[in-house]
């Protein structure tokens, strides 16, 4: 059963259990044994490993595996009438797979469509705009034996806006392949990264790490071998604007990858591609073989000497975690994509030990536009610790959802009436792991400017104090931009935020693995109306524990939402919460003797 | 390798450049708790004990290494509370019946529990079903005292190197997976290395009892005479004063906090002078005849009536204070807790090695109590005020706190006095 072209190394795992996922829909018993052996592990060891990601089964997941998105945007418009359609059609209930083993329903974490919910991946090709009677007929379809490829939608780019005049626009205007490796030229590694470094291009995923300094380190660490990897593992709910680019110009990345190499002294690329994204595959393969064909990848690229590069694309398998650069890598070396500890960062020791840069896509994209509009014409774009533009994915309650390139520095306020954002009460403002706006915050502009540490933010208690100090505070954001309206309850999308971080914590860590799971049950009390004062004061306490003492940026960054909300609507709590009582709310009698009554029913129901 | 200078708490150290905080610090006389951190392997930072704050930044301790100028943070009354936090997440996560465990007594999750001071955790306990594996060749991997340290992890390989132990699933349905076949290759030494580098008693060797008998530690030889006096109520007597009222009851408990309550022996004479019992065990009043200042409640609720008799109590005191574990978590009779109750019904009535088949019922009567889904701790059921933690809280503690409260004295308990295994 496993293929041969393998070697046994164990960088290839991962795809050996994807061959078989594939072919098989999961992996059994014997095949754990004979991969375990193959690759010399404990068959414990590759069980870790297998359980860690979403897409790899144990149990059979259906000759068609139907994955729904289970987001708070999918839930904004018709999850529930979809996941219903799915399991009346199917006769399964969500998570199981139906007999015949045609058909298997899984729930899945933001799959990177936000612009075009409700949407599911059915054998990782997309279904997007679903609603009840398209999701029976799909289903029908596929009974009919008609291929998913001729039904299923490929995903719209929707690139609804960038800047007006084309020479202030980075990403979005046409890109002729070797422009910015031509430049390498007459230009030594060393000038790369400084102006790289001028540029101030940072981290665009949403650490907004200066890419210059990261490059730098790289460089000046000696080893015989070094990598750079893009990291494409958008997991970030909300966050669709990868996906955008490497549909419309996977050249650009793979050219920045290149001139990464170069300034680095790195010979291999990775492409780390979420599984969501298998349908982008092809095309990003294509665009590799392009370049290899024009000799702009390979051996002594444009005959710069001792300039080797190449490009590969590695498939992740499910796990919003790997989305951190070392759990990204703990994930390509075929182990669970656990973080480390930061003893030594990827540009000290990375990918298999060696010194490895991992960047943002959309980051490695902006480099070869640099290189191909100059220095000075990219500073004079956006603001001044920002410049350049920014893509941000928008989705939720606006007229045009999609993905905006807007040049650093523009007003919240402006923007919200650029995207048709109608009666905007909340925003989820980069992401589950970012913050929640309201209106104190719509003179805010979206830069990088006079930025505040996250525990100033947290202590303005008055919102016209709040609103008149932050005015000038700048906002950052990776990339994802939710806004809801004021009939949306805002206590159900910090449910599905915080449920988000109990499913995707990688499970080393008490607070990050336990703590979450005691704020989701905390939330659900105050969802009741059992909670009160307390709680709140609770939620608050607990929430400063999980960021203080977890193990990475996962747990540190999961209650930013909540708290911000609790900060900015403390009405929609107040308005669930009850007054002190002697006597707690949330315990019901009846609640608790059903179990009791009703084996004693089933025990009498026999006497008779 | 150079020496350098660093800061702890504001004091002066010394160590060498690169060297790891938690041997550094002990070097210079500090002590950082961790429950993962061990000599040769390389820092897991999974258990998060060690937090501590590097200039002003909150960081695993142990994966620190020293450098000069340091500013370290250990012992702040925030990293404290923090520290305990964090315990007390592992505490609620699992199911840690200390006065079940094998290793208790020699435990470090334990022993931690006790240097911390941890009374009361602010979490409430999860009680999820979890497994003890007996299959292994050697030895019996008891999840519910799982922490999830890693350690068994990173340390233990059989001498082909394969791993034994490593987890699966993620998120909080993380677990330690043990690998028969290769559990099965490890030699007595081996397993018992596994056991021993086990912070607490999830890994245990077959027909290996442990070194440190129950009750040998700094805990248990806490002198008696250090507890303080009750000759000194006389003072509170006051002839035109109202004797203060107090009720107590034990709910789904064994009655060893009321046997505890006795054990002031003498002191009862002074202190009927002062207090006068209501509805209690003690003076076999079955209803309350006035309004009470403090209500005593031992044990949890695992029945109807339970429930009834705790919020009585709740309506005719002033102050309810939960005594004992059961009362304040569970405890004991909570075990049952991470069962379903038919399982727990039959268990009890029909598949118990004295019944006979067809001879026995679960009994029910509209007259008998229904028994709850689970063992509920008493503030989930009603507004506690104080809890007293021990198993059972000593009678010192009991009535002195009680003293506290009604009289406002101050009065503060140090950690090695309490018990709660």
């Amino acid at each position: 059963m496993i293929p041969n072209n393998h070697i046994t190394q164990r960088t290839n795992l991962v795809n050996v259990l994807w061959d078989i996922q594939k072919k098989r829909r999961f992996i059994n018993k014997d095949d754990i044994a004979k991969i375990a052996n193959e690759f010399d592990i404990s068959k414990t060891e590759l069980e870790g490993i297998i359980s860690f990601y979403h897409f790899f089964h144990f149990k059979d997941a259906g000759k068609y595996t139907i994955y729904l998105n289970c987001s708070t945007i999918s839930k904004l418009h018709n999850y529930h009438e979809v996941k219903k359609a799915f399991e009346d059609e199917l006769g399964i209930k969500m998570g199981n797979t139906t007999k015949d083993k045609m058909f298997g329903l899984f729930k899945t974490s933001c799959i990177g469509l936000s612009d075009q919910e409700t949407a599911a991946l059915i054998n990782y090709y997309p279904f997007t705009n679903l609603t009840a009677e398209k999701a029976r007929t799909v289903v029908s379809k596929i009974r009919e034996g008609q291929s998913l490829q001729s039904i299923c939608d490929f995903p719209k780019d929707n690139i609804q806006y960038k800047p007006k005049d084309e020479k202030k626009t980075i990403f979005f205007k046409p890109f002729k392949m070797g422009e910015g490796l031509e430049q390498l030229k007459d230009l030594s590694p060393e000038d790369v990264i400084k102006m790289v470094e001028d540029s101030k291009l940072s981290g665009r995923g949403g650490a907004f790490f200066p890419t210059g300094v990261k490059w730098k380190f790289c460089r000046n660490n000696a080893s015989d071998q070094k990598y750079i990897i893009c990291n494409a593992d958008e997991g970030e709910p909300g966050t669709f604007k990868d996906r955008v680019l490497l549909n419309t110009y996977p050249e650009l990345l793979i050219e920045g990858m290149a001139i990464a190499g170069y300034a680095v002294g790195a010979t291999e690329g990775y492409i780390y591609l979420r599984a969501e994204y298998k349908y982008l595959k092809d095309r990003i393969d294509n665009a590799i073989e392009k370049f290899k064909n024009a000799k702009l990848l390979g051996k002594e690229i444009l005959g710069i000497e001792n300039f080797n590069f190449n490009v590969k694309v590695f498939m992740g398998a499910g796990a919003y975690v790997c989305g951190e650069e070392t759990a990204l890598i703990a994930s390509m070396e075929g182990k669970r994509g656990e973080p480390t500890t930061k003893e030594y960062f990827p540009v000290e020791k990375g990918y298999l030990g060696k010194p490895t840069v991992v960047n943002n896509v959309e980051t490695l994209c902006a480099v070869p536009r640099i290189l191909e509009i100059g220095l000075k014409n990219y500073l004079s774009i956006g603001t001044e610790s920002t410049p350049g533009t920014k893509l941000l994915s928008v989705s939720g309650d606006c007229t045009k959802p999609g993905v905006y390139e807007i040049e650093w520095g523009m007003k919240l306020r402006d923007f919200l009436s650029l995207i048709g954002a109608k009666d905007p009460h909340m925003i989820l403002f980069n992401g589950f792991a970012g913050e929640c706006l309201s209106m104190v915050d719509f003179d805010r502009e979206i830069s990088g400017e006079n930025l505040l540490s996250e525990q100033i933010q947290f202590q303005f208690k008055d919102p016209i104090e709040y609103a008149y100090k932050m005015s000038g505070v700048g906002l950052r954001s990776g990339g994802s931009f939710m806004v809801f309206n004021k009939s949306r309850s805002i206590i159900s999308i910090l449910k599905n935020v915080t449920d988000f971080f109990v499913a995707e914590s990688c499970g080393i860590c008490v607070p990050c693995r336990t703590g979450n799971f005691l704020l989701s049950r905390k939330i659900d009390k105050i969802k009741l109306g059992h909670g009160n004062k307390a709680d709140m004061e609770e939620i608050q306490e607990w929430s400063h524990i999980i960021k203080q003492s977890s193990r990475c940026g996962l747990g540190k960054t999961s209650t930013n939402c909540l708290l911000t909300a609790m900060l900015k609507f403390p009405e929609e709590f107040e308005k669930l919460t009850q007054n002190e009582s002697n006597f707690n709310g949330s315990f019901n009698i009846n609640k608790a003797t059903h179990n009791y009554d009703t084996i004693i029913q089933e025990i009498e129901s026999t006497y008779d | 390798m150079k020496e350098v200078k660093f800061k702890i708490d504001g004091r002066e150290c010394t160590a060498l450049k690169g060297q790891n905080l938690i041997e550094a610090a002990k070097a210079n006389g500090i002590f950082i708790p961790t429950l993962c951190y061990f000599k040769h392997l390389n820092p897991l930072g999974s258990c998060r004990i060690c937090t501590v704050k590097n200039n002003g930044r909150p960081i695993a301790g142990c994966t620190l290494t020293i450098d000069e100028g340091m500013d370290i943070e250990v012992n702040s009354a925030e990293l404290l509370d923090l520290r305990k936090a964090i315990l007390e997440m592992m505490f609620v996560e699992g199911n840690h019946f200390c006065p079940s465990c094998e290793k208790s007594g020699d435990c470090e999750m334990q022993n931690l529990g006790y240097e911390t001071g941890i009374r009361y955790a602010r979490f409430p306990h999860l009680f999820v079903d979890r497994v003890v594996d007996a299959r292994p060749e050697r030895i019996v991997v008891n999840q519910n005292r799982c922490i999830k340290c890693k350690r068994c992890i990173e340390e233990i390989e059989t001498n082909d190197g394969h791993k034994v132990f490593n987890f699966t699933n993620r998120g909080n349905q993380t677990m330690v997976s043990v690998d028969y076949e290769q559990e099965a290759k490890l030699s007595e030494q081996q397993a018992e290395h596994a056991m021993r580098i086990c912070p607490t008693g999830s890994i245990l060797v077959k027909g290996k009892s442990f070194g440190k008998p129950f009750g040998d530690r700094q805990y248990d030889f806490a002198k008696a005479d250090t507890n303080i006096p009750l000759t000194d109520l006389k003072k509170h007597i006051k002839k035109d004063k109202k004797k203060k009222r107090v009720a107590t009851t034990s709910l789904a408990g064994c009655f060893g906090c009321h046997m505890s309550m006795l054990d002031i022996d003498l002191g009862l004479f002074d202190l009927v002078d002062i207090v006068e019992f209501d509805k209690s065990p003690l003076t076999d009043f079955k209803k309350f005849d006035e309004r009470c200042d403090i209500g005593l409640i031992e044990g949890g609720c695992c029945n109807t009536d339970n429930i009834e008799v705790l919020r009585k109590f709740r309506k005719h005191c002033d102050i309810l204070i939960s005594v004992g574990e059961c009362a304040i978590w569970g405890g004991v009779p909570a075990i049952r807790n991470t069962l379903p109750l038919e399982d727990c019904l039959k268990e009890a009535y029909l598949d118990s090695l004295t019944s006979e088949e067809n001879e026995t019922v679960i009994p029910n009567h509209e007259d008998i109590p229904k028994i709850l889904d689970k063992v509920y701790c008493n503030h989930e059921v009603v507004k506690i005020d104080y809890h007293i933690p021990g198993c059972p809280p000593n009678a010192n503690h009991i009535w002195n706190v009680v003293k506290n409260i009604l009289f406002e004295e101050d009065y503060s308990i140090t950690y090695p006095e309490f018990k709660y295994d």
